[in-house]
């Protein structure tokens, strides 16, 4: 079988590429085919995906960087990074919680993912990723009665390689661009949902994503499909500890939508920002797309982004499906001197199509952000509707707020609406709250929470909760 | 409770009050009138410690503290609460978050625990319906869409609530129907208590006549020129306030 033949191109280039013994947990840094193979080989992995793999290697290779973003940040060694890295003990998966690694529980516990609370009382299914090996799946089973798959992406290619051939890269291609190409030959772990026909999944799923060991990239690789008339709500939180050296994030996520399926995605972004000085964080390059491929289908993505060094990240909508529907709620907060360039893609395509922007930046220190959407509505796309709003918060006068709106209207029967607003911070506001006796920090967090109301009432109730908490974290000391 | 002595401020480089002199006791409503511009909008204001307002010299001591040492919400949770002649919009909060917010804040700082919420609602609905507003208040952005008289009746509100020891009302009659004006003065006249002191700052008779003040003083030129009681609101109403700088000045 090919897992023989896999072996032995393994153990032959190992001789040529990096001097490691093949027991390692972590490859050292350095990237080319015979890494990939290292990889594909850990993973367990069929052939076609060591050659999906190369063949977007070779893609990458032949692209460059993409430089239109407003964000400044030195070149990126990509031979300087590991890119696998697994925990200690990984090699025999543990079972259930009680195997697992009590000093990796305790680092969840300080990251606020009591796994067992927050799965049980809140009836989470949570598939939390440390580093590349997905450690724990719960609640697998009361999906599986439900006919839901929730399982980490390295699992699915292996048990259910029809579905994952058929769906992946579909909607973001090998090649789309030159991070999705990277993401695409060495990802290593992320999640892979599947609802089928009819089904309403049972339970918000959940994933924690976290960059532990320095001096590793993460890769993960995200694919969720609803089958005809199905839903799911899918929540993800990434945080990261802190790091002098700058780490490399570049994800892919990729929605498919069928006949009135309906995938709600939402993220709650804290990877770590760097120091004051902008010295550390994450570079966050990250390619989220969703394709609403069947009729009266829906994709809403809600992101909550308070962390990173560098954002750049623009989850997006095909609305191929007639009457398919399309949101993007987004709060973007930065402080520091970090830089955010994000925004949203609405690509209009079927008939009366939908779509809802709404986008609250809120810039503190010596941050900068800027808001980038594209609203495309092409020639066959009859009475498709757009709605965008974008409000800018400053808080200080160092920081920086930019909007760069794009339509393309190629059918004169759409209709296509645009909002801004850039504000500072009233100081009346505060000078109004303080004067009933209210912390000015306490203060700058309830009109900050107030001005992003609109997205987070979009959030899965627990996680707005959370999602305040950070907000509240992020700007400490914002002001005076 | 409230002393100014000899107060100068200045505001971007040119001087409001010029040596300001006032003294409110415990239980006594005071009224602060003169016209447009004489500074009574600025000791308001420099008393609940708005920022852009240089005290130069004088003093405010509130109850034997100095109040100019004190940060805004410091001044706030010993008992000064101010209300504002145009309220502010804060998008997104809901009126009864920042009324909560703000009670913990004072229960907190006196080492109380926090207000359970059924007790709070009670508290709220009770003071709500004496200012005749509906429930659904509570749920709208403090002060956003609401008309000039729904801005006041929340400043009530919020006393109501709040019960400052020293209640001080920047032109609650401005932008006030006469129905309107009626509920606010009930509601003004109902925070009256041989504890509680008030200083209303205002234009016009016409308030006086629903709050019936134990002290008038005319402000004109940054300096209280004339005090008196009652009467002499009347009189300011029936002759302007000429013949006050003319006495002033002589």
């Amino acid at each position: 079988m090919a897992s023989q033949e896999m072996e032995e191109l393994v153990q032959r280039e190992y001789t040529q590429g990096f001097v490691t013994d093949i027991e390692s947990d972590t490859v050292p840094p350095g990237l080319d085919e015979n890494t990939i193979a290292f990889i594909s080989n850990k993973k367990g992995e069929p052939e076609w995906m060591l050659e999906w793999r190369l063949e977007a290697y070779r893609q990458w290779l032949t692209m460059t960087t993409p430089s239109w973003a407003h964000l400044d940040y030195p070149p990126i060694d990509y031979q300087a990074i590991s890119y696998y890295s697994a925990p200690k003990k990984q090699e025999d998966k543990p079972q259930s919680l009680d195997e697992v690694d009590p000093k990796l529980l305790e680092t969840y516990e300080k990251l606020g993912i009591p796994l067992h609370e927050r799965a049980a009382l809140a009836g989470v299914a949570v598939d939390a990723v440390f580093d590349s090996v997905s450690v724990t799946t719960t609640f697998k089973e009361k999906l599986a009665e439900a006919g839901v798959i929730f399982c980490s992406i390295s699992e699915a290619i292996r048990e259910y390689p029809e579905l994952v051939r058929q769906y992946l890269g579909s909607v973001v291609p090998q090649g789309d661009n030159y991070f999705a190409a990277l993401n695409s030959a060495v990802f290593t772990d992320g999640s892979f949902v599947y609802v089928p026909e009819g089904v309403e999944c049972p339970m918000e799923l959940s994933t924690y994503f976290r960059i532990n060991a320095a001096n590793t990239g993460q890769f993960e690789r995200t694919l969720i499909v609803c089958d005809k008339r199905a839903q799911v709500s899918y929540l993800e939180g990434c945080t990261a500890p802190q790091r002098d050296e700058n780490q490399l994030h570049a994800a892919v996520v990729e929605l498919v939508a069928l006949e009135d399926a309906n995938i709600k995605y939402s993220t709650v972004q804290n990877w770590y920002p760097g120091d004051e000085d902008g010295k550390g964080g994450i570079y966050n390059f990250v390619t989220k797309r969703g394709d609403c491929r069947g009729d009266r289908s829906k994709i809403s993505w809600t992101q909550v982004e308070t962390g990173s060094a560098i954002t750049w990240k623009y989850p997006s909508c095909m609305l191929r499906g007639k009457d398919s529907v399309g949101e993007f709620y987004s709060v973007a907060v930065t402080n520091g001197r970090q830089q955010a360039d994000t925004g949203t893609k609405m690509i209009h395509i079927g008939e009366g199509t939908r779509s809802t922007i709404i986008s609250k930046g809120i810039a503190a220190g010596r941050s900068d952000q800027a808001y980038r959407g594209l609203v495309k509505v092409g020639p066959r796309a009859k009475n498709a509707r757009n709605f965008t709003q974008c409000d800018s918060l400053l808080i200080g006068d160092r920081c920086g707020a930019h909007t760069f709106p794009y339509q393309e209207i190629g059918n004169s029967s759409a209709t296509v609406e645009h909002e801004a607003t850039t504000s500072k911070i009233g100081e009346d506001q505060l000078f109004y709250c303080q004067s009933r006796g209210i912390s000015e920090e306490d203060a700058v967090n309830m009109i900050v929470n107030g001005f992003c109301k609109d997205v987070f009432q979009e959030l899965p109730m627990e996680f707005a909760v959370e999602a305040e908490a950070l907000l509240n974290v992020t700007l400490e000391g914002a002001v005076g | 409770m409230l002393e100014v002595k000899d107060l100068h401020v200045t505001v971007e480089g040119s001087e409001i009050l010029k040596g300001l002199n006032l003294t409110v006791n415990p239980g006594e409503v005071h009224a602060l009138m003169g016209p447009n511009g004489a500074g009574k909008s600025t000791l308001s204001a420099v008393i609940a410690g708005k920022d852009g307002y240089e005290v130069t010299s004088g003093e405010i001591l509130f109850e034997g503290k100095n109040l100019l040492e004190m940060e805004i919400e410091e001044r706030a949770l010993a008992g000064i609460l101010l209300g504002f002649q145009y309220p502010v919009e804060i998008p997104g909060v809901k009126n009864i978050y920042l009324l909560k917010a703000a009670l913990n804040a004072q229960r907190v700082a006196r080492g109380e625990e926090e207000i359970p919420a059924p007790e709070f609602m009670k508290l709220v609905r009770e003071q709500l319906s004496f200012m005749k507003m509906d429930g659904s208040f509570l749920q709208r952005a403090v002060n956003e869409g609401f008309s000039g008289g729904e801005k006041k009746r929340n400043e009530i509100l919020q006393m109501l609530v709040l019960q400052p020891k020293l209640a001080m009302l920047d032109e609650i009659d401005s932008g006030l129907d006469i129905d309107a004006m009626k509920v606010v003065a009930e509601g003004i006249n109902s925070l009256r208590n041989a504890d509680r002191a008030i200083l209303m700052v205002t234009h016009y008779q016409r308030l006086l006549e629903h709050i019936v003040p134990d002290r008038v003083h005319v402000l004109v030129d940054g300096r209280i020129v004339k005090s008196g009681d009652k009467e002499l609101a009347n009189e300011l109403e029936a002759r302007g306030y000429e013949w006050v700088l003319e006495e002033s000045a002589a």
